[in-house]
């Protein structure tokens, strides 16, 4: 049986502070998608994948990443994730060669196989020139770009984009979208957050809406699109039409 | 995680570690040689010269087998504590091993190792600075060489405990400062329990520093205030408990995760 990428079921989260963060969310992402999870700030993206990535405890529910769960068998589901934070966080001092080959090693890749595959991430990402400067040099884009080689390293069957393109310019923006669809045509499943919905609206097949830790709205692109008020989408793309669905669904 | 994926988590974590330590010499090895040259300058040559014989050895090399230890085991404890913490607090790079299926034991085991690995060559350097002042017996070479991986061990252990747990920068200076401190000073380094006061050995005896100094000091010079199998017991049944403890905090995620 083909498993999803991901399973939520009844995912719930409330911070030491007291804060509900999530309020029984269900989720079901299938294998070689582009979803779109997106919601305002504060809506509970980030706990979502904290959770799913092992870097925040959940409070109740349940976490699979294909079938694995990430409370009883945390390692195993571990290795098919990879995780493009919302924060720059690798350290400044090092260099994005040993950042990329020392992340190879923490899932277990030798040296001799690291090597090669982040000098073709570096390559493929435009980051090969600074590959020995530390990273406290590289410029904006160029940190986010680190963190999708840092990601892909071990060569995961699920990456997860927590607002990647942040801070981005318009040029490298689109850039990275046709890398990101380069490796869903490749069967990546991805799960992309973004305040961009042109981005979502352009790349993803299905997505969710969240707001104050509730999904108000899932499906395919084309059904959360009809949800707007000039009815079902007539094919044609119009930009602008998910940021009216999104405001509707997430104003109250 | 398959065996060889494990030893390469390891490897990795340790591998970084030690060349951040050499990358970083001066902060890492020098502060512990200087200050060393100074004990032994001062307590071990000027007082020291003044002072009688210690169980029939000179004060100078009373004292030089405690401050090997006190080397090891302030550069095994800040090592650990201070890569993790920053790890954890400053650059937030400690993700890219919680996100990976690195175990908390191979966590425990690469960052400990990394400790050991600065508190160990730390301490062979005081060592080597101490022939300078006077030339230390080496009595029972591998009672030494096994009192100097348990002591850097314990603390790199201990210090773990410490990155993994503190919320703020306080947290890390406080406790080599007000607890790691005063157990070196009062644990035997610059003097023998059985000069003390009966109160003062009562409380030597709950002093883990006690019984490394002890131990180590029985390798170099064959005698010790404490038996050397009590020695060893007290100090492995205390890493089976710091093992436990750091394993406990990397598996609940407390301190770490919210």
């Amino acid at each position: 049986m083909n498993e999803p990428a991901l399973s939520i079921t009844n995912l719930t989260k409330t911070y030491a502070s007291g804060t509900v963060a999530l309020q029984g969310v269900s989720l079901t992402i299938p294998t070689g998608d582009f979803f779109a999870l997106l919601g305002p700030n504060g809506a509970g993206k980030t706990t979502i994948i904290g959770i799913t990535t092992g870097l925040v405890n959940k409070t109740t529910g349940e976490v699979k990443i294909f079938g694995d769960d990430i409370t009883t068998s945390p390692e195993k589901a571990k290795t098919h994730i990879g995780l493009v934070g919302q924060e720059v966080n690798f350290n400044p001092f090092e260099k994005p060669f040993d950042i990329i080959v020392n992340q190879a090693g923490y899932y277990g890749i030798p040296r001799s196989i690291a090597i090669p595959r982040a000098e073709k991430l570096l390559k493929d990402l435009g980051l090969y020139e600074k590959r020995d400067q530390r990273a406290m040099t590289l410029s904006g884009g160029m940190k986010r770009r680190l963190m999708i080689a840092r990601a892909l390293v071990h060569e995961p069957k699920f990456l997860i984009l927590d607002e990647p393109t942040a801070g981005v310019d318009v040029e490298l923006r689109r850039s990275m979208w046709e890398y990101l669809k380069g490796l869903t045509a490749k069967g990546v499943t991805i799960l992309l957050t973004t305040h961009y919905l042109e981005e979502a609206e352009q790349l993803c097949k299905h997505v969710a809406i969240i707001n104050k830790g509730s999904i108000v709205a899932s499906g395919t692109m084309t059904e959360i699109l009809a949800m707007h008020d000039d009815g079902p989408r007539d094919g044609a793309y119009r930009a602008g039409k998910l940021e009216e669905v999104f405001i509707k669904l997430t104003q109250n | 995680m398959p065996l060889k994926s494990t030893w390469i988590s390891f490897y990795t974590i340790l591998r970084k570690d030690v060349m951040r330590i050499f990358r970083i010499w001066p902060q890492t090895f020098l502060p512990s040689i200087v200050t060393s040259v100074l004990y032994f300058l001062v307590f071990g040559t000027i007082i020291g010269s003044r002072l009688g014989d210690f169980n029939g050895v000179s004060y100078i090399h009373f004292i030089i087998p405690g401050l090997v230890l006190l080397a090891v085991v302030t550069n095994a404890f800040t090592n650990t504590a201070s890569t993790f913490f920053q790890a954890k607090f400053f650059s937030r790079n400690i993700d890219e091993i919680l996100v990976s299926p690195t175990p908390p034991w191979v966590i425990i085991g690469g960052f400990v190792a990394g400790g050991m690995v600065r508190g160990i060559l730390v301490g062979l350097l005081v060592l080597t600075v101490s022939v300078f002042f006077a030339l230390p017996p080496l009595m029972h070479p591998f009672v030494i060489l096994l009192f100097l991986i348990l002591s850097s061990m314990i603390f790199a252990l201990a210090g773990l405990v410490n990155g993994i747990y503190a919320k703020s920068f306080d947290g890390i200076t406080i406790i080599p400062t007000f607890v790691l401190t005063p157990l070196i000073y009062l644990g035997g380094v610059f003097y023998s329990v059985a000069s003390l006061p009966d109160v003062f050995k009562a409380f030597t005896l709950v002093n883990p520093i006690f019984y490394l100094v002890n131990g180590f000091r029985y390798g170099f010079l064959g005698f010790s205030d404490v038996s050397l199998s009590l020695s060893i017991a007290v100090l492995l049944a205390l890493t089976a408990v710091l093992v436990a403890i750091n394993w406990y905090l990397l598996r609940t995620g407390l301190g770490l995760k919210q």
